[in-house]
């Protein structure tokens, strides 16, 4: 009924690596009239965000001192919209933290005013605990 | 994670398992639980875990752990629960040799070279990149030519950029990935070429990867010529015809001082062809039975030794399998041998494991040669008649089929072989 004020917009769900083709059909007023396509809620809700205000999860890596490798790999706890994505990374560029360092440990309370938080996801060890450690370090 | 503990080497294992990434510790885990004793890991590299150790990106775990997790927290949960599960993991270590006795011949930074006599082995050796030579790209041979996994291991630990201006040659899930990191590192990219007239790797890969930093994706088009003298300065690139041949006419430049080729991975099979396993010619891993045992008695293979996996979540459910049938191997259990061969059909480019058990469920791993829109798989017997069929929505060479097999489905079958076919419908 609506059918010729409706506009079809297609998304690829990143949700998982099914990569379902998502539709999503929105009338003149700009509001979501239906989503297709998707094999999950998530995939649904996925459209929708996409749609209205995408958002992405980033992981990145930061510099650490002390550490058995020079960078230590990080993410946000949750999505930050997409626009900032590139302005997040050069604020995480600016970052360096000291060894010893745990996973889930949080580098960054929170990144560009956006509320996420910014954590290691891996132990980094420091340089000198032992003698096995500074050997694997020094091959690089 | 390094593990810190002092080793101590035994000279009998029940199970020595070589290579410390996901497959290997996954199959270490797997046969301590099945009740092998004394396993060890045995890893070249200084702390084990493998290339997740490198994939700082999430997306790994979304099926075996049921949570999305980075490479590197997915790497450092299984060791640690290797490591609980009181598997011995011995890294700076490289396994030179396995005789006919299974007997180990062991090179190591602590302790030299050391023989080791075990009851089972595992082979989780990984894979290795394919190179620009093995795909013949002609002209010069200036630095900044890389493969992707390499610079993604000089920017993601070794924090080193490997240059300013890249050009990627490949749409496989690595090239894609680095496409992003470098971009979220200031570097600029300014396309991805790939041969294939399809995306290589994952479709969200595509999404965000290059559409969201709107980095322009070039189908049926490949590298033609490197140009520079120390440093790469540009490279060529053509479109190709049907027949993937470049259109040299149609040619331009692209400026760059750095190639990434992302153009596939070979399984890295040096100890198995050591040990004359009878590899698969087109997986170029190792021929496997349903319990991923190879044709050796008591060798088992699991992970991207045997072919290349999507997801890492698959590795792992393969190398519990692997690791669990070492386990028991290793106390004198064995199963029934398999009784169906898999043979692959139209656009069937493989199938693993190569032979499966007609009264067991099983878990088939296939990929297609074409892409289809919608699909049958179908398996047939010897004289052509359909056992089995089901529906798929699409198939894509870059993303493996998985083929649940219950018992139900093989129930009064009496060949000795199924082809397997992935048709249109």
């Amino acid at each position: 009924m609506t059918g010729h004020d409706a506009t079809t917009y297609t998304y690829l769900c990143i949700g998982c690596p099914l990569g379902c083709r998502l539709e999503v059909e929105e009338d003149d007023h700009g509001d979501i009239i239906e989503v297709r396509g998707s094999s999950c809620r998530k995939g649904d809700r996925y459209a929708r965000q996409e749609h209205t205000d995408p958002r992405r999860n980033v992981t990145s890596t930061v510099a650490i001192s002390g550490g058995i490798w020079p960078r230590l790999p990080v993410k946000t706890n949750g999505e930050i919209p997409k626009d900032q994505v590139l302005a997040a990374c050069e604020e995480l560029r600016r970052i360096r933290v000291q060894a010893p360092v745990r996973m889930g440990d949080v580098v960054l309370d929170d990144l560009l005013g956006t509320g996420c938080a910014v954590t290691a996801t891996r132990d980094m060890p420091a340089i000198d605990s032992n003698s096995r450690i500074r050997q694997a370090a020094s091959s690089d | 994670m390094i593990d810190d503990r002092p080793h101590l080497l035994h000279p009998k294992y029940d199970v020595v398992v070589a290579g410390g990434g996901p497959a290997g510790l996954g199959a270490a885990m797997a046969a301590r639980n099945a009740g092998a004793e004394r396993v060890l890991v045995v890893d070249r590299e200084a702390e084990a875990g493998g290339i997740l150790l490198q994939c700082i990106h999430s997306g790994f775990g979304l099926h075996h752990l049921g949570e999305e997790l980075t490479g590197p927290e997915y790497a450092q949960r299984i060791l640690e629960n290797a490591l609980d599960d009181g598997v011995d993991v011995l890294t700076n270590a490289y396994l030179l040799d396995i005789d006919n006795d299974q007997n180990l011949k062991l090179l190591s930074s602590d302790h030299g070279v050391s023989i080791l006599d075990t009851r089972a082995t595992v082979l989780a050796m990984g894979a290795r990149e394919r190179t620009r030579a093995a795909i013949r790209i002609p002209g010069g041979r200036p630095a900044g030519v890389f493969t992707a996994g390499a610079a993604q291991r000089l920017v993601n630990l070794n924090g080193v950029l490997p240059g300013r201006r890249v050009a990627i040659l490949g749409s496989g899930d690595i090239g894609l990935i680095m496409a992003r990191r470098l971009t979220l590192e200031g570097v600029e990219v300014v396309g991805v070429f790939e041969l294939m007239p399809h995306a290589n790797g994952l479709s969200r890969n595509i999404v965000q990867c290059l559409h969201d930093f709107d980095i322009p994706l070039h189908l049926s088009t490949t590298v033609v010529e490197v140009h520079g003298r120390d440093r790469i300065s540009k490279v060529t690139v053509a479109p190709v015809d049907d027949h993937l041949k470049p259109v040299l006419s149609e040619a331009w430049d692209v400026p760059c001082d750095t190639l990434l080729v992302s153009v596939g991975l070979i399984p890295e099979n040096e100890l198995s062809r050591e040990l004359r396993l009878r590899l698969d010619p087109t997986t170029s891993g190792p021929i496997v039975s349903s319990t991923m045992e190879t044709s050796r008695d008591g060798v088992f293979a699991c992970g991207n030794v045997v072919h290349i996996h999507d997801l890492v979540d698959f590795v792992s459910a393969e190398a519990e399998l692997a690791g669990d049938h070492a386990g028991r191997f290793a106390s004198g259990i064995r199963p029934p041998h398999d009784n169906v061969r898999l043979q692959p059909g139209t656009n069937v480019a493989y199938c693993v494991p190569h032979t499966v058990t007609s009264d067991q469920p099983h878990t088939v791993y296939l990929r297609v040669r074409k892409p289809l829109e919608k699909s049958m798989l179908r398996l047939r017997d010897t004289e052509g008649a359909v056992v089995h069929e089901r529906r798929l929505r699409y198939v894509v060479p870059a993303e493996m089929v998985t083929l649940k097999l219950r018992p139900g489905v093989l129930d009064g079958f009496q060949s000795d072989a199924l082809q397997v076919e992935v048709i249109p419908r």
